[in-house]
């Protein structure tokens, strides 16, 4: 390596002839290749581009706590790490669970022998300390996701190894909702002697403890002896490693100064890997549970005319839309209401009946143009596209919007906003047409639909649809899931199709290109899933 | 001279006044917050109670000359506040960050003078041969070339030609120096060579109008040798303008980094400044353009001390 270095030192002619050669490099992608036997030892070396605000995941919301935290850290139940729909659950200290005819009460049998870092023993004590400050945080304390457990009628520890969830109705997304990957938990003792005690220390029950944070710089894990899951985890240690820029991480990843980059990357920047890493490198590739909706003011003429907001979405091309677009930013699949090859999701064949989603374009346009003059707007009109500032997927996509909308005789100008007064720009309701956008951490339609609500903060379009309201109450309570597909279909059909509150946009695509002797993980449509790493092992 | 110096040191306070208050009201104009980045984002899904909580909570619920007044008492007491995004105390964000980014401007500071003061001076001495033209063409290239667009160029080379990259987590000077240079030796030879050009050129041009004064001509008419010539009498009075220019190239390295740091990921001031304007985290931005001002305001101090002694003119002004 000194070699090299002193080498480089004397290298100055070459830059420009390297810099050329590496523009000029094609591209090709390699699949994932199979397990094979776990190997312990050894530390794995990760980029996250974002950083922890706080360690307190009950009151965070970025990936940055995720990734370099979630190894600390238990949760009652999680979502199966092979998973790919990454909507199994299955049990992490609860080692199995219970649930009464009436599906409203479920108990869950506590794991013995799990320890707390500091070397005290895990009860269901903890457990319940932990869910109390999620869903009753004391004053002063925030717990943002406490509004997804309204279900919930009680929790109770009646001994040291169970818990035991009552809820006020049946609910089908319970179990998903247990194994958010937000619930870490916590220590009683901890918790109630000082609720902010976790905003700056870790104590958890994960496969590693924490070793350091260095602001900015890094976060560093190493092995619990005392995991309850016995010869696990298979990693001596991690060390995550804090990148903003999207070319230092490459750069990372390709000096093999970094293994994986959980989140995702582009598309020119897998190839880019691909090609300089060879067989060293392996992608794997999801759906993502994150996608881009165009919301239309319904308070705003003509966006309160249905037959103009269903002219808006039968306009998009989206399946010739998805082949271009995957080619230079983060979107792929077209789906509906969930993401495609999840339970939920709307089988291809169903997609193609809604509006917008059929394959004959000319068909679907011909229908937009009628629309639009029966709406009073036979030549087309004029609006202002509003879009957020951020390169990856709006801006692309937002161009292939209005392109799209041209094709009906519409003349779209594109503002863009800046990334950090979007959002309360899209809750003023100072827009005729923007993109909105949202991402999931588990792909379940409790989770996912309630922004649809009428009553929803989140509801930027502002449509007020009791139909919709009652389809999604249904939903949730509907505890067998062919009765619940049918009625997420209907739902479906109302928001996309003969309403057209929103428009769907194009799925995300999520792209992890990690070094190949890195194994034992496997994508899922969420990238704040499937990070305790405790399955994670290097081949060499 | 004590006059001279007290009267420059006491103006450093209204400076740093009107920076603060400047600070203050332009970070405010700039929309949102660092309560609406963090807890409104992409799922819209926290509420407004806990919202408008968290703005109680920082403050920012308060009239601006409260928040200002409250603001600037604190940095009277030298006690910035916390960073509002992650609750740490601001010193210790900042701390964190300033050694690297010190070491950083040290370095290039050394590459430049290294390079600039006699490559300057030969280019001055051999004016109009091919060794100037050589040296200008050098500090134009110097000038043209942003040290970000270099700092890539020398990943890329490195990745490319050599397999390998600089390391990626700084590692102190004193904990281990040989992995404390290999990642600070690209970004101060890229930011180096832009500086080392701008003292080139400011050294060829002083040197040259200094090589054509009567006291030159007088010093070489009695005999003494070229050597002593210059060190003596040239290079001490060109270097007025070329100190200045390295003094404040200095001060602007300190927070001014910000491409070149996101380039080789470096965990500097310039980065948390970047980081800090997308949080809108008004404490720690505050904090830190108070840093750099202040930085730039000593640097300028210590400048004026130099000039009194570099020319002796001024202490009797």
């Amino acid at each position: 390596m000194q070699r090299s270095l002193v080498r480089a030192l004397g290298a100055a002619v070459t830059l420009i002839a390297a810099a050329s050669i590496a523009a000029v490099i094609p591209v090709a992608v390699i699949p994932a290749g199979a397990q094979d036997k776990p190997r312990s030892g050894g530390e794995l070396i990760f980029v996250v581009p974002s950083e922890p605000p706080s360690y307190d995941a009950h009151q965070e919301e970025t990936f940055g706590v995720i990734h370099p935290m979630a190894p600390h850290y238990s949760t009652l139940l999680r979502v199966d790490p092979n998973d790919k729909t990454g909507t199994k659950p299955v049990g992490d200290i609860a080692e199995s669970w219970t649930v009464s005819k009436d599906a409203l009460t479920y108990t869950f049998k506590i794991r013995q022998g799990v320890k707390f870092h500091d070397g005290s023993e895990l009860t269901a004590k903890d457990v319940k300390a932990s869910y109390d400050k999620i869903l009753k945080p004391p004053a002063g304390v925030k717990s943002l996701r406490k509004e997804a457990y309204g279900s919930i009628a009680s929790i109770d520890a009646p001994d040291a190894h169970t818990f035991v969830v009552k809820l006020k109705y049946p609910e089908s997304s319970i179990l998903l909702n247990l194994a958010s990957p937000w619930n870490w938990v916590y220590k009683a003792d901890i918790i109630a002697k000082d609720p902010h005690w976790y905003e700056k220390n870790v104590n958890g029950t994960g496969p590693f403890k924490f070793v350091e944070h260095v602001k900015g710089s890094h976060w560093v894990g190493k092995k619990n002896p005392d995991y309850w899951d016995k010869g696990k985890p298979y990693l001596d240690s991690y060390r995550a490693i804090f990148i903003s820029a999207s070319a230092a991480q490459v750069a990372a990843v390709r000096g093999e100064r970094a293994m994986i980059q959980f989140r995702s990357f582009s598309p020119p920047e897998r190839d880019q890997l691909v090609q300089a890493l060879g067989n060293k490198i392996t992608v794997q590739e999801s759906p993502w549970d994150c996608v881009n909706l165009v919301a239309m003011h319904h308070e705003k003429k003509p966006f309160d005319d249905k037959r103009v907001r269903r002219a808006l979405t039968l306009a998009l091309d989206r399946y010739e839309g998805g082949k271009a677009l995957s080619k230079i930013t983060l979107v792929k699949d077209v789906g509906g209401i969930q993401v495609p090859g999840t339970p939920y999701a709307t089988p291809p064949a169903e997609l193609e009946k809604l509006a917008g989603y059929g394959r004959d374009i000319n068909a679907s346009r011909a229908e937009a143009k009628r629309l639009l003059k029966e709406a009073g707007v036979p030549d087309g009109f004029s609006f202002v596209f509003k879009n957020r500032g951020i390169p990856h997927p709006y801006e692309p996509l937002g161009i292939w919007l209005i392109s799209q909308w041209k094709q009906i005789g519409l003349n779209v100008r594109q503002e863009i906003i800046e990334a950090s007064a979007y959002h309360p720009m899209l809750k003023r309701g100072d827009f005729e047409v923007a993109m909105d956008f949202q991402c999931g951490f588990i792909v379940e339609p409790d989770l996912d639909l309630p922004r649809f609500l009428s009553h929803s903060d989140a509801n930027y379009g502002r449509h007020k649809d009791t139909v919709i309201d009652d389809l999604y109450s249904r939903q949730g309570r509907a505890t067998d899931p062919e009765e619940r597909k049918k009625i997420l279909r209907q739902l479906e059909k109302r928001l996309l199709d003969e309403e057209a509150h929103v428009a769907y946009t194009l799925q995300w695509h999520r792209i992890v290109p990690h070094l190949s002797k890195v194994k034992g993980w496997t994508i899922t449509p969420s990238h704040y899933l499937n990070n305790q790493l405790d399955a994670v092992w290097l081949s060499e | 001279m004590w006059r001279y110096l007290v009267k420059r040191f006491m103006l450093m306070f209204p400076t740093m006044l009107g920076v603060a208050l400047l600070t203050f009201i332009l970070i405010r104009v700039i929309p949102g917050d660092v309560v609406e980045l963090r807890y409104a984002g992409d799922r819209g899904a926290v509420s407004q109670d806990v919202l408008t909580k968290e703005r109680a909570r920082f403050g920012l619920d308060q009239p601006l000359w409260k928040q200002f007044t409250t603001w600037i008492w604190g940095v009277a007491r030298l006690d910035f506040g916390e960073s509002m995004w992650t609750g740490a105390p601001i010193w210790q964000e900042i701390r964190l960050r300033f050694a690297l980014s010190l070491q950083v401007a040290i370095m290039a500071t050394i590459v430049a003078v290294a390079l600039s003061i006699p490559l300057g001076v030969l280019a001055a001495l051999k004016q109009d041969t091919w060794i100037d033209y050589a040296v200008r063409i050098f500090s134009i290239a110097g000038l043209a070339t942003p040290s970000f667009w270099l700092g890539i160029v020398f990943i890329l080379m490195l990745l490319i030609v050599f397999h390998w990259l600089p390391p990626m987590v700084y590692t102190p000077f004193w904990v281990n120096p040989w992995e404390n240079i290999k990642q600070l030796i690209w970004p101060a030879l890229a930011v180096g060579y832009r500086y080392s050009a701008v003292g080139m050129r400011m050294t060829r041009s002083a040197m040259l109008e200094v090589l054509r004064e009567d006291y030159i001509r007088t010093a070489r008419a009695k005999g003494l040798v070229q050597r002593l010539v210059l060190a003596r009498h040239a290079l001490k009075n060109a270097m007025l303008p070329v100190a200045t220019v390295i003094a404040l190239e200095f001060a602007f390295l300190i927070g001014g980094l910000v491409v070149t740091e996101q380039v080789f990921n470096l965990n500097g001031l310039g980065l948390l400044f970047v980081q800090a304007v997308a949080h809108r985290d008004y404490t720690l931005i505050q904090a830190l353009v108070m840093l750099v001002a202040g930085v730039f305001i000593v640097v300028n101090f210590l400048m004026d001390v130099g000039y009194a002694w570099l020319d002796p003119r001024i202490r009797y002004r």
